[in-house]
């Protein structure tokens, strides 16, 4: 058995009431400092089990969200269940979550097994539990050997780490992250990011929700993702769904920076699921129905959909000015221009460079493209 | 060659630096050392002008120093005791669970750190006296002969008052050690499960330590040394080192039993200090 098999199977759990893995509810929830509203009424469901994402320009309302689900602050109005609990008035103490923030926030008068243990000897665990859970607990971040250290004898990735133990050992209902990872320089982030994933493979049943204003970490991460903007709550999805049909254009740009051309709706395509649409004078055939003919929308392709070499899949093809070229190691991008348009490309090999200048015909597939109406949404 | 020339300004200004130093020393020595050891010496020499030991002794095992010495420290360890109680009580308050108006509270706190230590007392007088308010009102309201209320004319109107009076000097530290208590670590601990007690107990004051033994010694080394107050209060009976010292010398002329009195007076507040010190660094570091 594994270490995170012991880790759930075991039935002495000394969360409040619910089981471990509860989904939390946002029924319209606002939240307000001092008459200002900077969370408008949200309302959105992170099912049991699943990691969803909170993503977002600063200060578009992320952490006040989660300090919300915390009990740090009250709503101006709605609810907030846990498991199926309305827990708006309950105090954070009895909440049964745990959270990892930006700044570890270990005691730093305790050992790092003291630290661990905290949670469990406030919920007044037993002794063996408590043995038993610091162990099990540190094996799963993989810091068992370091129990008897202190905070500042720590690095950065081995101090976070310790908070994310500290936040399982008491098998939180739901695991509260904000910008966890923020902290850390890029390489330690980006093994810390395949760790988490690890982590949820391990403990299936653990509810995440992670607030990042890193969408890689989203991407890699997150079941779903929820964009906020400006306090609000921006589009909603499922990873794969959202990075590849945005429902508007902030979702659009802020997953992925994608490019989004103005066009117009010429009629259905032939395939069904798809329509024809004009750019300039180039027709080309995107995915998407329920678009009149004649309107106008906002073509969205992302910029390493874009090639230079046209096969049968690739079968649009659309021609730009190119305008900038910048070698990044195995990645180049481009920038070129349609019209008034920017056209963003990232590829990866490139055997004859282009030069600025260049016309080129860049080339993608009809289901990498899709139409935004320009005012949808947020 | 060119080694001499180059060391030769340098040795020079090193000179120079010397000499800065000893006037500050000087105006040390004569404003802090010399009169220490005036009394000291006082201590020892009698008033033919010879070595007398034994007299001083004599003073030091007389009743009225040992009950003078044991009144000093109960009175300061009470009073310490009351103002972090006190101070720890009103700086969780003020910095964890502040109301309308703590702000204002913490500065008119502070403000009495700027007030003469007998100004209390006086207000005390007021409040509580045989004389006072208190004892006004249940003297004519409840019909008695006597002032009931006589608390402040013995050790505890002291330690009441040096209580009021230090306080202060707790909560400042303490306000301030509050202030860079990391607000996530609180968050963190609260959703973990614990109760505030425990996170008083277990995240707050592990981290304001320091600052609590610093407020605490610097309050046992005022109240060692408080003269005003007691002499204030007046109470019957309740005679501090202070006091003796102030009697023997202003009272009875006996310079050499002030003065012996004395040094175990200043060595009572060096060792606190080094007392203090010692912690601070332990501490600290
Ligand atoms: N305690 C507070 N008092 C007043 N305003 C606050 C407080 N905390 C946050 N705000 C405001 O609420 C808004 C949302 O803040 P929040 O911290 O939720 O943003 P965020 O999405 O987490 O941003 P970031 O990515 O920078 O962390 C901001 O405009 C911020 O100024
Ligand atoms: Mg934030």
């Amino acid at each position: 058995m594994t270490a995170a098999a012991a880790f759930h199977t075991a039935a002495d759990s000394v969360a409040p009431k619910a089981p471990a893995g509860s989904g939390v509810t946002f029924d319209r929830v606002s939240v307000a400092y001092r008459g200002a509203v900077v969370l408008k009424p949200l309302t959105m469901t992170v099912a049991a089990g699943e990691i969803l994402a909170m993503i977002g320009p600063s200060g578009s309302g992320k952490t006040t969200a989660l300090r919300a689900v915390a009990g740090f602050v009250r709503p101006a109005s709605g609810r907030i269940y846990i498991g199926g609990t309305d827990a708006t008035d309950l105090p954070p103490c009895e909440r049964g979550l745990a959270m990892v923030v930006q700044n570890y926030a270990l005691f730093p008068h305790m050992r790092v097994s003291e630290n661990v243990a905290f949670g469990l000897k406030a919920r007044g665990a037993g002794r063996d539990l408590i043995a038993r859970r610091v162990e099990e607990s540190l094996r799963i971040v993989g810091m068992s050997q370091y129990s008897r250290r202190f905070p500042r004898e720590l690095s950065g990735g081995q101090q976070q780490r310790v908070a994310i133990a500290r936040a399982l050992a008491v098998r939180p209902r739901v695991l509260l992250l904000d910008e966890p990872l923020s902290a850390l320089d890029a390489q330690i982030r980006r093994a810390m990011v395949e760790e988490v994933a690890r982590l949820h493979a391990d403990l299936p049943d653990l509810t995440i929700l992670y607030v990042t204003h890193d969408q890689s970490e989203a991407l890699t991460l997150a079941d779903r993702i929820a964009i906020l903007k400006d306090g609000e709550l921006s589009a909603i999805g499922r990873t794969g769904e959202l990075y590849h049909r945005p429902p508007n254009r902030f979702a659009a740009e802020f997953l992925g920076r994608a490019n989004l051309l103005p066009v117009v709706v010429e009629g259905k395509a032939r395939d069904h699921g798809f329509v024809g649409v004009r750019i300039g004078d180039a027709k080309v055939v995107v995915s998407g129905d329920d678009h009149p003919a004649g309107s106008r929308r906002l073509m969205c392709v992302r910029p390493q959909n874009l090639t230079l070499t046209g096969d049968a899949e690739r079968s649009n093809s659309i021609e730009a000015e190119l305008r900038e070229i910048h070698w990044q190691g195995e990645l180049t991008h481009l920038v070129a221009a349609i019209g008034e348009s920017i056209l963003r490309v990232v590829a990866t090999r490139l055997p004859n460079p282009p030069a600025r200048g260049d016309r080129l015909s860049f080339f993608f597939s009809p289901s990498d493209a899709n139409l935004i109406v320009e005012e949808a949404g947020v | 060659m060119s080694d001499a020339v180059a060391l030769a300004p340098r040795a020079a200004k090193v000179d120079l630096a010397g000499w800065w130093i000893a006037p500050p020393l000087i105006v040390l020595a004569l404003l802090f050392l010399y009169p220490l050891t005036l009394i000291a010496r006082a201590a020892l020499i009698d008033d033919s002008g010879g070595l007398n030991l034994a007299a001083a002794f004599e003073v030091l095992d007389s009743r009225a120093f040992l009950d003078a010495l044991l009144n000093t420290a109960e009175i300061a360890v009470a009073s310490t005791a009351g103002c972090v109680v006190l101070g720890l009580t009103l700086g969780l308050i003020l910095a964890f669970a502040p109301f309308p108006g703590a702000g204002l509270v913490a500065r008119i706190v502070d403000t009495f750190i700027a007030l003469p230590t007998f100004l209390v007392t006086l207000a005390f007088t007021f409040l509580y006296g045989s004389a006072g308010i208190l004892n006004g009102a249940l003297t004519s309201g409840l019909g008695l002969d006597h002032p009931p209320v006589d608390f402040l004319y013995s050790a505890w109107g002291v330690v009441l008052a040096e209580v009021t009076v230090y306080t202060p000097f707790v909560l400042r530290p303490l306000l301030a050690a509050f202030s860079l208590v990391d607000r996530s670590q609180i968050e963190v601990a609260s959703l973990l499960g614990a109760r505030p007690l425990r996170i008083v107990r277990q995240v707050i004051l592990p981290a304001a330590l320091p600052a609590i033994v610093a407020g605490g010694s610097l309050c046992l080394l005022l109240t060692v040394n408080e003269f005003g107050i007691v002499l204030f209060i007046g109470a019957k009976g309740v005679i501090t080192l202070p006091l003796l010292i102030y009697d023997k010398a202003i009272q009875e002329s006996d310079y050499q039993a002030a003065c012996a009195i004395a040094m175990v007076n200043v060595a009572l507040s060096l060792g606190l200090f080094g007392l203090y010190r010692f912690a601070a660094r332990r501490l600290g570091g």
